[in-house]
């Protein structure tokens, strides 16, 4: 019985989705009622996942974790996807998405993220990953009368079920030359010498990189970012990312320690090849959906770059980047919603042109969160930066310090290049103003964070510091 | 006769994965074919857990396995509806057509 109280929240969530789900389907047009509920429902979670201990405790065979790292990252997941739901309301009723699935599949993948970021043993962490990316498949082929959602749904379906064998065939391998499916066991069974195990690591390495998009497994991600209804891609640059990291941490530092000059060289190879790819690809650009998905390869490898050096301040790093760069997307989706002219959402960078002349307003916080991902002191984007960086050189990899220095120069190009095109080209017909306040709260939230960040960044580093995965 | 041991049903299933992956990239006719090969990977994988299970008298490795083909089921039926809603799009399935998103 005392187990049960431990997994209350996940509980509480799937049991909200039925009955939403009930709700939704024996009474006719109610879609608005459905999406009240799933708020409430995920307001109640959130509470409900910061009412547990701070202690760890393992229950159900050691096959499931509660600690501070797993509770620090569902309560983000949650709140950001509570913040998405608000920020993509008007969106979603324009473009007639507006159906009961919607909310409830938004639900279930939340579902699937938070088991994946508690999981402790392989069969657990399957089926969580499995439940959100089955969500995940639906909700970029969701405007289904729409050629280019169903084409990146069905790009995305693809590629992810092939990363999933590939990490499924690295689980297997591991269960096989480690003799449990247990992460705790697997790490005491696992060494160097093992080489079915270190060929399961590798496949585990890819999968695992497919979800963050990381490079060279990136390839759905500007496809489906583009194709996918635009509230279905803040959703997806923003929530499924903390659940991949987190699993990405959970993976590397709790099972694979041992072998950690294993992977090292994969993690450092992965990190910079995201980071250039991010860099350059993006240049070029029309699209700005487009050019968010090369942006958000790029940070993920920054974010990556922080676990390459194994130490307890790399991950810590990592998660500061993490919650950063969040905060920088949800606000950069909140400007991207805002460009509507005539209940037609632009998404070309051409239409922001001369911005700043019929929304000053508007103009300067799509400024402070581009100089922001583009890494600009005082704003947050910088701090982010410095602390993953700080934690590389302190473990002297100096090469992975300078390629990213370099590499964010160069992607700070993209990000002054819309800036010009806000302020100093010609203005062309201003945006219609009605916003909704669920959008401009999520982006005024989002720009003040940004910019009074360093006034006293120690709230967060101190939150983060009492995490330690090692 | 030669005794079969936990390396040949390995072999084995490396072979079906390779397969697997293989059909993958080498397709250009038709996403059905696609959808075959996940379900090729996945049983290799099966194959792959259940002779490690037998080997290290461990039954985990089976219920894996009954856990991989529920989801594999699921994942079939996702992946069928949205090929079909594609089609209904486009009118047709051909993987070299699908190309309305690049850049």
């Amino acid at each position: 019985m005392q187990t049960i109280l431990y997994i209350f929240p996940e509980l509480f969530l799937s049991l909200s989705i039925m009955i939403i789900l009930m709700v939704g389907v024996f009474i006719k047009k109610s879609f608005k009622l459905v999406n009240l509920l799933t708020i409430t429902t995920l307001i109640f979670t959130t509470a409900l996942v910061l009412n547990q201990n701070n202690e760890t405790v393992k229950i159900f065979n050691d096959s499931y974790i509660i600690d501070s790292f797993s509770i620090l990252m569902k309560t983000i997941t949650l709140l950001f996807c509570i913040l998405v739901l608000f920020s993509s309301k008007e969106y979603v009723k324009i473009n007639n998405i507006d159906k009961i699935e919607y909310p409830i599949i938004i639900l279930t993948s939340v579902l699937g993220m938070i088991l994946m970021i508690s999981s402790y043993d392989l069969i657990v962490f399957y089926l969580g990953l499995e439940l959100q990316s089955l969500s995940l498949y639906i909700l970029a082929s969701f405007k289904r009368e729409n050629e280019k959602s169903t084409e990146a749904g069905l790009k995305y379906f693809v590629l992810s079920a092939l990363a999933t064998g590939l990490l499924l065939y690295g689980s297997s391998l591991i269960y096989g030359f480690t003799g449990s499916t247990n992460f705790e066991i697997i790490s005491q069974n696992l060494d160097a010498n093992n080489i079915g195990a270190v060929f399961g690591i590798v496949f585990i390495i890819i999968g695992l990189a497919f979800k963050v998009s990381a490079v060279p497994f990136h390839m759905w991600t500007p496809d489906v970012y583009e194709g996918a209804p635009t509230s279905v891609t803040s959703f997806f640059a923003i929530v499924p990312k903390i659940a991949a990291i987190a699993v990405f941490i959970r993976f590397m530092y709790v099972p694979f320690l041992n072998v950690i000059e294993q992977w090292q060289t994969i993690i450092i190879f992965i990190s910079i090849a995201s980071m250039i790819l991010g860099a350059t690809a993006a240049i070029g650009q029309k699209n700005i959906k487009r050019l968010m998905a090369y942006s958000s390869i790029g940070h993920m490898g920054y974010a990556l770059a922080g676990l390459a050096p194994g130490t307890n301040d790399g991950i810590q790093s990592t998660i500061i980047y993490l919650i950063i760069y969040l905060v920088m997307n949800l606000g950069a989706f909140g400007c991207i919603f805002m460009m509507k002219r005539e209940n037609i959402f632009c998404e070309n960078i051409n239409d922001l042109s001369g911005m700043s002349k019929n929304h000053p307003i508007l103009a300067l916080s799509f400024l402070i969160i581009l100089f922001s991902l583009a890494g600009i002191p005082p704003l947050a984007g910088f701090f982010a930066k410095f602390y993953i960086f700080m934690a590389v050189i302190k473990s002297e990899m100096y090469i992975l310090a300078i390629l990213g220095l370099l590499t964010t120069v160069i992607s700070a190009f993209y990000y002054l290049r819309i800036i010009k095109i806000i302020y100093f080209d010609k203005p062309k017909k201003p945006f219609e103003l009605n916003y909704d306040w669920g959008l401009k709260i999520s982006l005024i939230l989002s720009s003040v964070f940004l910019l009074i960040y360093f006034i006293y960044p120690s709230i967060l580093v101190n939150l983060i510091s009492s995490i330690k995965i090692i | 006769m030669i005794e079969i041991g936990l390396g040949h049903y390995l072999t084995l299933s490396a072979i079906i994965f390779c397969i697997g992956i293989v059909g993958i990239f080498l397709n250009r006719r038709n996403v059905i074919i696609i959808l075959m090969s996940i379900e090729l990977i996945l049983l290799s994988v099966n194959i792959n857990l259940v002779s490690f299970s037998i080997f290290l008298q461990d039954l985990a490795g089976q219920i894996f396995t009954m856990f991989i083909l529920t989801v594999a089921a699921a994942e079939a039926a996702v992946g069928l509806a949205i090929i079909v809603i594609y089609y209904k799009n486009k009118g047709s399935i051909n993987v070299e057509q699908i190309s309305s998103l690049k850049g």
